[in-house]
């Protein structure tokens, strides 16, 4: 288990999710850096992610599909709001269209990812996701079923059939 | 541990209840105001008997209640916002959970061949 805590704030709309890797901070960051690491572990086995854009600068536009089982092929993007290697980086990450366009009326979350060094030399990383509302979450949440979480999901349906 | 089998449980009736897209539409409608079974029913393509069946396994998970006005079965929300908030936060963690474990296995992965 890599994730060490992960903590949910309905006040503040924010999950925050820490974990701790026996790695140098560089090697950590390189699976934000490099596009072809990121699509690795962005989506599920069932729903493997395609970079398109990765310009992970500020103001950088960063675009990448998914495809389903079912040939679906939901987009995304990010802009990259804030960037400090290997230490931190800030963006924002909505639903796109099918060219690769930001669907402006889906909502929107916040993504910070904070990487630290451990005296011991591991890494530690911090995530934090805020959202804008209630509202914003529930949609969030019904397209992330789609794909992040349908493989989860499959496994409970076994757990209490 | 008793306690902690039972919070599983509730856990999971919770998790199981959120997974379909018809059923949290019913409980995001049910957030904002009663509504009847019949009504309900005119939302989705589907019959009134499985719409009630959604509506049970919402129930039986705390999400929902259920009361009897003359013939008509009215459903509400049984959270409030911060609990609703909060059931919405915990499906969302599954994501993130997924992907830092993927996140870790390729860390180690990339360590043991050497790359960078």
């Amino acid at each position: 288990m890599t994730v060490r805590d992960i903590h949910n704030d309905p006040e503040a709309l924010t999950m925050t999710i820490t974990a701790e890797f026996d790695a140098p901070i560089g090697r950590v960051w390189n699976l934000w850096e490099n596009p072809r690491q990121l699509e690795r572990w962005w989506g599920p086995p069932t729903y493997p992610a395609t970079f398109v854009e990765h310009d992970l600068s500020p103001g950088g536009r960063i675009s990448y599909f998914m495809t389903g089982p079912e040939g679906d092929q939901p987009h995304g993007w990010w802009g990259v709001v804030s960037v400090d290697a290997p230490f931190q980086l800030e963006f924002e990450n909505g639903f796109a269209d099918e060219s690769g366009v930001p669907d402006v009326k889906m909502p929107t979350m916040m993504i910070r990812v904070t990487l630290s060094e451990e005296p011991t030399g591991n890494t530690r990383m911090e995530i934090v996701t805020t959202f804008p509302s209630v509202e914003a979450m529930e949609q969030i949440i019904a397209m992330g079923m789609q794909e992040g979480l349908a493989g989860a999901m499959s496994q409970i349906d076994e757990i209490l059939a | 541990m008793v306690v902690d089998n039972d919070r599983h449980r509730k856990a999971d009736l919770v998790f199981h209840a959120l997974a379909d897209s018809t059923r949290r539409d019913i409980l995001s409608r049910s957030m904002r105001g009663e509504n009847s079974v019949s009504t309900l029913a005119t939302f989705y393509p589907m019959s009134f008997a499985a719409v009630q069946k959604h509506v049970a396994i919402l129930e039986r998970a705390e999400l929902v209640t259920k009361r009897r006005q003359g013939r008509e079965q009215l459903v509400r929300g049984d959270l409030d916002a911060l609990h609703y908030a909060r059931q919405l936060l915990q499906q969302f963690e599954t994501i993130w959970q997924g992907r830092v474990e993927r996140f870790g296995d390729i860390v180690n992965d990339n360590l043991r061949k050497g790359d960078s």
